[in-house]
């Protein structure tokens, strides 16, 4: 294997798991607020779709990054309403959202499959202008790959280091006690869940307006599970969710690359090693009482009498 | 005293009531609060106490009523507008986050938190009022490892910290090592020459003669009296408290076999325990039928520990246990269990109970095995009801098997697990804290349930912070400091002082050189 061939997979392993790892973030937050989001695969393809069609339309990416977000936080609030409002079962909510957005998603996309678009433009690594050509395509990243790791930080920072993050924490653990520090668990709730759908959408329109510059139906193939996967991966912490998003498609990248050069070893089997992986990484970390779940994980806040 | 006849009072409750949907908890109350008074709360089980304060938290809303603010009316909607008020709380089943820091737990309820936080600061801020107040606490621990004693004492740092005026206490003395109770005392006395309000909720009636200024009592949901403390005796608060009079206890000697196989015996038990718990170190101790062996010892030393090992929850990394001679070192708790041990744990609603199930499921818990019918694919609910009622008759305490376990009152919660762990006539019992938020009715039922087990022949350890409970109960005594074992006394040979002393570490060098 060359050289060439391994920079090749750390380079497809950006690119592919950027999405996850926004899209994780925002999972991160919304559980940390002890919402289960099991709908983020539809939440992801209505914001491909939309932010695609925007692009389509004004010829503009950034424009097309801005309305994945805002719609991303928006269809979240659907979830909001089910769970907070009408204190619905999480996961049923959840799959109820998964497909209301294949059906969106669909119905917004139709007019722009196979329709062509200016991407986010690419900025090369800095350091890297020496190199031949065929390595500074290989790391000349869009915006949001520059932007990936500093977010993972400022979900950190906002999650740990202030106010707003204590109470988002607190209200995960403690409905009750949060309220009993004043707190509105609610509108905290609503508030995480709005957070989470804008980063999911950055996620998404970093799918369809930067990566692969296109839209097809379900093109998003299993991220928003994964990405609930990688929280429980990553243990609701920020930093360990770059870990998570690198590793699992890394592997990804690695096993087409295994593919086309002709392994003897079935395909299928090949398929399955992000997730042999991945199950390999969670019986080596364990868990400790330290970073467990949250505790009203899943719980319906009924408020007080 | 000032005169508050002719003051306002900086609260006053009028007509509150509060129904929940199976009982009139609070019946047209009313109630006058001042300032630069300690007002004492008191009541049976089940008054009304805690639902009474936490209307006036906002954390229930009342049905109908006015509270006013010095002579003012105003409506408190949430505990945000407490906070505004400068009302605060401890909640009696303490309500603090496990999985949080002290600090976070703290800065959670400070009222000028900055919108980014200042780790550092908050820190130096509790270090500040632990040590003004003598209530030390790290405030980087996690308050998963704090004992239940440690976390009332972050509870009451969390309330000094938040600025409040009106101080509420929900029976906070109830877990407390004496000489903790006197410093929060004289906490208190100072507070209140300060001009705080303080609402002090206990059933140790001693304490609310000693340090109270004005006593109210509740019963089923309305005030049976209001006294000044002048005109205040036990007897007096007792006859407004039940309807019928307290008996003594009665204790008869048990027939003791010196030579019988221990009911319990623990050889050079040791645990390991990792950050800030406390490990058990060289524990020797033997229980014969028949005998009630007191654990004291100030909360956080080893008695979490030293309960959890003798159920299995602990493993023991060293040394053994023998159960009536069998060797059970280390096996689950099932097996306990099924030989006949019974466990009432320090808290009961996070450790003996599940908040959203009734407590007729509760009940039947810890025995499934016993109630399982058709080899488990169903249960035999009658046989349950008729057991637990049958110690209910004898304990006298109610039971509504249909409620959940989560509203029932902090009392009435662990009468609960009173009668489930008195029933099926146990052979070692295991309890910790056993009188804690009953009141002084159920709390000498209870000891009297422990008395009659040990005349059975049943074993008993009991751990309690309540020294004058131990030396009434107690054939043998131990004081466990540090995860050690460090004095061993018949009650009668030691007083309180040499007791309370080893509690504190500050004989420890005495006693393992003699
Ligand atoms: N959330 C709730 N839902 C339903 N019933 C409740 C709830 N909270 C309290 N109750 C009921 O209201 C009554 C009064 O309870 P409360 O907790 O005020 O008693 P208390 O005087 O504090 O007793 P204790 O000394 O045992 O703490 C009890 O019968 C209790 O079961
Ligand atoms: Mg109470």
């Amino acid at each position: 294997m060359s050289l060439l061939s391994i920079l090749g997979v750390l380079s497809s392993a950006i690119f592919s798991g950027t999405s996850l790892l926004y899209t994780t973030l925002g999972e991160v937050i919304g559980q940390r607020s002890g919402i289960v989001n099991l709908g983020l695969e539809g939440v992801l393809l209505v914001s491909a779709s939309s932010g695609f069609a925007v692009t389509v339309i004004t010829g503009n990416p950034f424009l097309g990054l801005l309305a994945a977000a805002l719609i991303g936080g928006l269809t979240n609030m659907i979830l909001g309403y089910l769970v907070i409002h009408r204190k619905a079962n999480q996961l049923a909510s959840g799959l109820a959202l998964m497909f209301f957005g294949f059906g969106l998603s669909a119905l917004i996309g139709k007019p722009y499959v196979g329709a062509r678009i200016n991407g986010l433009p690419r900025i090369p690594l800095p350091g890297t202008s020496g190199l031949p050509q065929l390595y500074t395509s290989l790391f000349s990243f869009d915006i949001l790959i520059h932007l990936s790791i500093p977010t993972a930080i400022l979900v950190w920072w906002i999650l740990f280091r202030t106010r707003w993050g204590l109470g988002l924490r607190a209200v995960g653990e403690n409905a009750d006690t949060a309220f009993a520090s004043g707190r509105d668990p609610r509108l905290i709730r609503y508030q995480a869940l709005f957070l989470s759908g804008l980063l999911a959408g950055l996620g998404a329109a970093h799918l369809s307006i930067a990566y692969t510059m296109n839209w097809t139906e379900y093109m998003t193939a299993g991220r928003g599970f994964i990405a609930v996967a990688l929280v429980i991966f990553s243990r609701w912490h920020p930093m360990r969710a770059i870990v998570g998003a690198l590793v699992f498609s890394g592997a990804v990248a690695f096993q087409l690359l295994l593919q086309s050069s002709g392994v003897q070893v079935s395909p299928f089997l090949l398929d399955t090693i992000p997730y042999v992986l991945t199950i390999l990484v969670l019986i080596a970390w364990g868990g400790n009482r330290r970073q467990s779940a949250p505790a009203s994980l899943g719980c319906v806040y009924h408020g007080t009498e | 005293m000032p005169n508050p006849q002719n003051q306002t009072p900086m609260i006053a409750l009028r007509g509150v009531t509060k129904r929940f949907p199976m009982t009139l908890a609070n019946d047209h109350i009313d109630l006058d609060i001042f300032g630069s008074e300690i007002h004492a709360l008191l009541g049976e089980n089940g008054a009304g106490k805690s639902t009474l304060m936490k209307i006036l938290f906002g954390f229930y809303r009342a049905d109908a009523g006015e509270i006013q603010l010095n002579g003012k009316s105003i409506t408190i909607r949430s505990p945000r507008d407490a906070h505004e008020y400068r009302i605060g709380m401890v909640f009696q089943d303490l309500n603090l986050i496990p999985a949080f820091s002290v600090a976070e737990n703290i800065a959670l309820f400070l009222p000028d938190l900055k919108a980014v936080l200042k780790p550092q600061e908050i820190d130096e801020r509790i270090n500040e009022v632990s040590k003004q107040y003598g209530l030390e606490v790290n405030p980087r621990a996690l308050v998963s490892q704090l004992s239940i004693g440690e976390q009332q004492k972050v509870e009451i740092l969390k309330l000094l910290l938040s600025n409040a005026r009106l101080l509420i206490l929900d029976e906070p003395t109830r877990v407390l090592a004496p000489h903790e109770v006197e410093a929060l005392f004289g906490v208190l006395d100072n507070l209140r020459k300060d001009g705080y309000a303080i609402v002090l909720i206990t059933h140790k009636l001693k304490e609310v003669l000693e340090c109270a200024d004005r006593i109210t009592v509740l019963r089923g949901g309305r005030v049976a009296g209001s006294l000044l403390r002048a005109e205040a005796t036990e007897e007096k608060l007792v006859a407004l408290m039940f309807e019928k009079e307290l008996s003594g206890l009665k204790i008869a000697e048990p027939k003791r076999d010196e030579m019988s196989t221990p009911v319990l015996e623990l050889r050079g038990v040791e645990t390991y325990v990792e950050g800030a718990g406390m490990s058990l170190k060289g524990i020797n101790l033997q229980i014969r039928p028949g005998e009630i062996v007191g654990v004291a010892g100030v909360s956080g030393n080893g008695q979490k520990e030293l309960c959890d090992v003798v159920l299995g929850m602990e493993l023991c990394v060293r040394g053994e246990k023998y159960l009536f001679g069998k060797n059970l070192t280390n096996r689950p708790v099932g097996a306990m269990r099924k030989n006949g041990v019974s466990f009432i744990p320090e808290n009961p609603l996070a450790m003996a109970s599940v908040p959203f199930m009734t407590v007729l499921e509760n009940m039947a818990l810890t025995q499934t095995w016993r109630y399982a019918r058709n080899g488990g694919f169903a249960m035999d609910w009658g046989v349950v009801k008729a057991d637990i009622q049958q110690t209910a008759k004898r304990l006298e305490f109610p039971v509504n098997f249909y409620t959940i376990a989560k509203s029932l009152s902090g009392g009435n919660l662990q009468r609960m697990v009173i009668l489930r762990e008195m029933t099926h006539d146990p052979r070692l019992i295991v309890a910790s804290y056993l009188t804690r938020g009953l009141d002084v009715q159920s709390a000498l039922a209870a000891r009297q349930a422990l008395i009659q087990a040990r005349e059975g022949g049943a074993g008993v350890l009991l751990v309690s912070e309540d020294l004058e409970e131990l030396f009434t109960l107690s054939d043998r005594l131990l004081v466990l400091y540090g995860g050690r074992i460090v004095g061993e006394f018949k009650p009668p040979e030691t007083d309180i002082y040499q007791v309370g002393h080893l509690m504190t570490g500050s004989k420890v060098e005495h006693v393992a050189n003699g």
